[in-house]
């Protein structure tokens, strides 16, 4: 683990650290709101952008996060921070078991998007329906402030909360790029055939992949719920997580440390610019920051295939020379 | 001793019969070629031998052991390298990062992996390009490191797939005493290759495969005298023809 | 338990209603059986045929089913415009950057559409669209009874084109054999777009042939893209005729899963389907290799 891939990102979270002492609390909400986002991309990242295997459907881990703490708490009184455990390890078991039946049938590509895609639908039709998570109406978790039951009245401490939970996965992806597991989920990526022939025991690395990824993805839903208090099967199962994340890390750069940080950063960033200029000129126009994260995946793609982080890299290359 | 034994192996695809009860051996240490005219099988039975295909019949042993229905990666494991006659580089690494992937393989330590990797390319003949893209390298340059991949994994035997396609006679020649000095270390080679100076020159023991069936085993100057595998190439009554008298088949 | 005769009923509206959703698939199967895309932005292209449709009804009074020729033409040219100067240019000919571009294009449309429209849930109006027809014991909905016929009729017409025509062969050249097809002369990106195009005329179609029994708002489009999927997968990527059977297959899962799970779980059959198949049968009941 270079300095070099760890110093740039714990600098852009240290100064996002002291925001609380300028920014309103309205700016501190948004920040939140883009961080816990920025978690859940840096668990797409792991699976997407390093093993190279592109998810559809993330939110199928993210809801099971969202959904595992609500109930804990709701109907059989675990403490919130239990429940946060609970959720990242029922999500990197949902990860698995979604790993283990599409890797073994051998889907890639396209089809393995697609099936990611059903299984969220799946949950989410199943959260709509049945009791437990609360049907059609959803979840209230009960207000109850307090660090004890993970809610924060004030927002500096959680945002200090998800930062330092942002930056141990950070940490946590450097050190896992940096080595055996890392090297290994690139190869995979780029030639699974050849990474096999090397020894590589490609079903394994990518089971280790969705696992964690799923992990991550989940504690963000946890987050999430702490946050907001409330879910429903469109806010923990529904496609917008997905499509966030997956835009998130192509956006910043997949299959690098920083990228997905920077990229749901920017993209809520755009996202909410966007919405303020056109009030001011149209009023409140439903759907257009969207619109906009749309636009910006098709840019990206077309012409900075390796997001914001492989364009800075490719800059830094020709400084250096 | 046999380092590795294939028996009677054939593979079917449908109605087409790609290997037919193929066997060789290869011995501890040996340096054995396969041969062969395009289309033979020659790369199908490489692909039984390593794993990536399943056999319809016969059986593989490596090391005393029954590997017949064991995955690739876990031969890998066992000893047994393979390169592809496709080069696949694992593009958007450097060199090192590339070869690096094999010598994790035995060493879990980055530094540990990275030494070996360095070394690996030094033998080969890549060390200047260590901190090159692995797309950036030229056709030769890419089967060095196939090569350095493979070895990389501190293989016991390695199964080279036409390691000298596409090399231009210099660049051939220079590959050639890196490929004995591998093998002067101690690691078996099978190799398939088309480019006969080669054989000759560096196996001990030539394997004819045909339409999917052995015609002719022995030493490379043998092998190549036998009609039955002028016919091979240059087809029927080549032989005889060429021994009638004159140059022309 | 349900009597046999509702049953019969539940199937039958199923496979009526099928044929909508196999037209839907054509569309779908036929840009990856070219292509070899997989078109993430269908559902949002169907639901922008049927904000069309409802619009030319609202503001013109235009009948749906008169309004098949103009929408089917108009949807050919945006589906054209669309593979020829969006799709194609930004994907650079990698399969993952065509998947991403399809998805970004989706979110586009989709939230365009809402951006336009407000999230409010349109229908037609009237009561046509619970005309029923009797056929022996079983009250057949009328809408789907008529969209079943044009269903088959225009599948039977982009067969014939496939099949007869020299932009058919065109379009089948490029798809077995690409290469040999640009040195007899033809350009693959016109192929291309034309191919799209088509998918997309084939949209407008089926667009006007739901509304009557359909709901409109910006969210519909989702609900058709993994219907779309589970018929393709399950009739076979690039095949016609398993569009077809899947569709009436699919159709029939959705009627009697509703009659029997109830509204809120009826989906989920199409989608455990769906995964089922993707989990041990890929290549589909008629579809070649992945």
């Amino acid at each position: 683990m270079k300095a070099r891939d760890i110093l740039p990102g714990l600098l852009v979270l240290a100064l996002l650290a002291l925001a609380p002492l300028v920014a309103s609390n309205a700016a501190l909400n948004f920040l939140l709101s883009s961080l816990i986002v920025a978690l859940a991309a840096q668990g797409w990242n792991l699976l997407g952008g390093y093993a190279g295997q592109l998810s559809f459907g993330h939110a199928a881990f993210f809801g099971t996060g969202a959904y595992a703490t609500a109930i804990l708490q709701l109907r059989y009184g675990v403490n919130a921070w239990a429940g946060l455990a609970i959720g990242v390890a029922l999500g990197a078991l949902v990860g698995w078991m979604i790993g283990f039946l599409s890797f073994r049938a051998r889907l890639r590509g396209s089809y393995f998007a697609l099936v990611t895609l059903a299984f969220a639908e799946v949950l989410r039709i199943l959260a709509n329906a049945f009791d437990l998570t609360g049907g059609a109406a959803g979840l209230l978790i009960r207000m109850a402030p307090g660090a004890a039951n993970l809610q924060f009245p004030s927002r500096a401490t959680f945002l200090w909360l998800v930062l330092a939970i942002v930056a141990a996965v950070l940490l946590l992806t450097a050190w896992i790029a940096g080595g055996r597991m890392g090297a290994r989920l690139v190869a995979v990526r780029e030639n699974e055939d050849a990474a096999r022939a090397l020894g590589v025991d490609a079903l394994r690395v990518k089971l280790g992949a969705i696992a964690l990824s799923g992990g991550i993805t989940a504690a963000a839903g946890c987050l999430y719920a702490q946050n907001f208090l409330y879910l429903d099967a469109n806010i923990a199962y529904g496609t917008w997580i997905s499509v966030e994340v997956l835009i998130a890390c192509i956006l910043g750069g997949s299959g690098t440390v920083l990228g997905p940080v920077i990229g749901a950063l920017a993209l809520h960033g755009a996202g909410e610019a966007a919405k303020i200029a056109l009030n001011g000129i149209a009023g409140p126009v439903p759907g257009i920051d969207l619109m906009l994260f749309g636009a910006l995946l098709i840019l990206a793609v077309a012409f900075l295939p390796q997001g914001v982080m492989g364009g800075l890299r490719r800059a830094a290359r020709g400084l250096a020379r | 001793m046999s380092l590795l034994v294939a028996e009677g192996l054939s593979r079917r695809f449908g109605g087409l019969l790609a290997v037919d009860n193929a066997s060789l051996t290869v011995p501890e240490g040996g340096l054995v070629g396969l041969i062969g005219p395009n289309g033979a099988g020659k790369t199908t039975l490489f692909s039984l031998l390593s794993g990536f295909l399943p056999p319809s019949a016969g059986r593989v042993t490596f090391a005393g052991t029954d590997v017949t229905a064991e995955v690739p990666h876990r031969r890998a494991a066992l000893g047994m390298a393979r390169t592809f006659q496709i080069v696949q580089p694992f593009a958007g690494l450097t060199v090192r990062e590339n070869i690096a992937v094999g010598a994790y393989l035995r060493h879990a330590a980055r530094s540990e992996a990275t030494r070996l990797a360095e070394a690996v390319a030094a033998e080969v003949g890549l060390a200047p390009m260590l901190d090159a893209q692995a797309s950036s390298l030229t056709v030769a340059g890419r089967k060095r490191l196939e090569l350095a991949r493979a070895l990389a994994t501190e293989p016991r035997l390695l199964l080279l797939d036409e390691v000298l396609a596409g090399l231009n006679p210099s660049e051939v020649r220079d590959i050639i005493p890196v490929i004995r000095a591998i093998r002067g270390r101690g690691v078996a080679i099978l190799m398939i290759e088309h480019v006969m100076q080669a054989v000759m020159n560096l196996c001990d023991h030539v394997h004819v495969l045909a339409g999917g069936r052995m015609i002719a085993a022995g030493p490379p100057r043998e092998v190549c005298a036998d009609p039955m595998v002028v016919e091979a190439y240059l087809g029927h009554g080549a032989a005889a023809r060429i021994a009638a008298g004159g140059t022309h088949a | 338990m349900f009597p046999p005769a509702l049953i019969a009923e539940a199937a039958v509206n199923g496979l009526l209603a099928g044929a909508a959703y196999a037209l839907v698939a054509l569309g779908l199967t036929l840009v990856y059986g070219v292509l070899h895309i997989v078109n993430f932005a269908h559902g949002a292209l169907l639901t922008c045929a049927m904000f069309a449709a409802w619009g030319l009804h609202a503001a013109f009074g235009l009948d749906p089913y008169l309004s098949i020729p103009p929408l089917a033409l108009a949807f050919f040219a945006f589906g054209y415009a669309l593979q020829r100067w969006v799709i194609g240019p930004s994907s650079h000919g990698d399969d993952g950057n065509t998947l991403l571009v399809t998805l970004g294009l989706s979110i586009v449309l989709e939230n365009a559409l809402l951006a336009l429209f407000r999230s409010d849930t349109r229908t037609l109006g009237g009561d046509a669209g619970f005309d029923v027809v009797e056929v022996g014991p079983m009250l057949l909905s009328r809408p789907r009874l008529i969209g079943f016929g044009v269903a088959l009729l225009t599948a039977a017409l982009l067969w014939a084109l496939l099949s007869a025509t020299d932009t058919g062969r065109a379009i089948r050249a490029v798809a077995k054999e690409k290469l040999g097809a640009q040195l007899v002369g033809i350009d693959p990106r016109h192929v291309y777009a034309v191919t799209f195009g088509l998918g997309c005329a084939c949209l407008a179609v089926a667009a006007c042939l739901l509304l009557p029994t359909f709901y409109v708002n910006p969210r519909v489009g989702n609900a058709f893209v993994l219907v779309a999927f589970t018929i393709v997968v399950l009739g076979g990527m690039g095949s016609i005729p398993g569009a077809l059977l899947g569709g009436l297959f699919v159709g029939l899962v959705e009627s009697l899963g509703g009659l029997f799970l109830g509204d809120s779980l009826g989906q989920l059959g199409i989608f455990v389907i769906f995964i089922l198949v993707l989990l041990f049968r890929p290549t589909g009941l008629f579809g070649a290799k992945a």
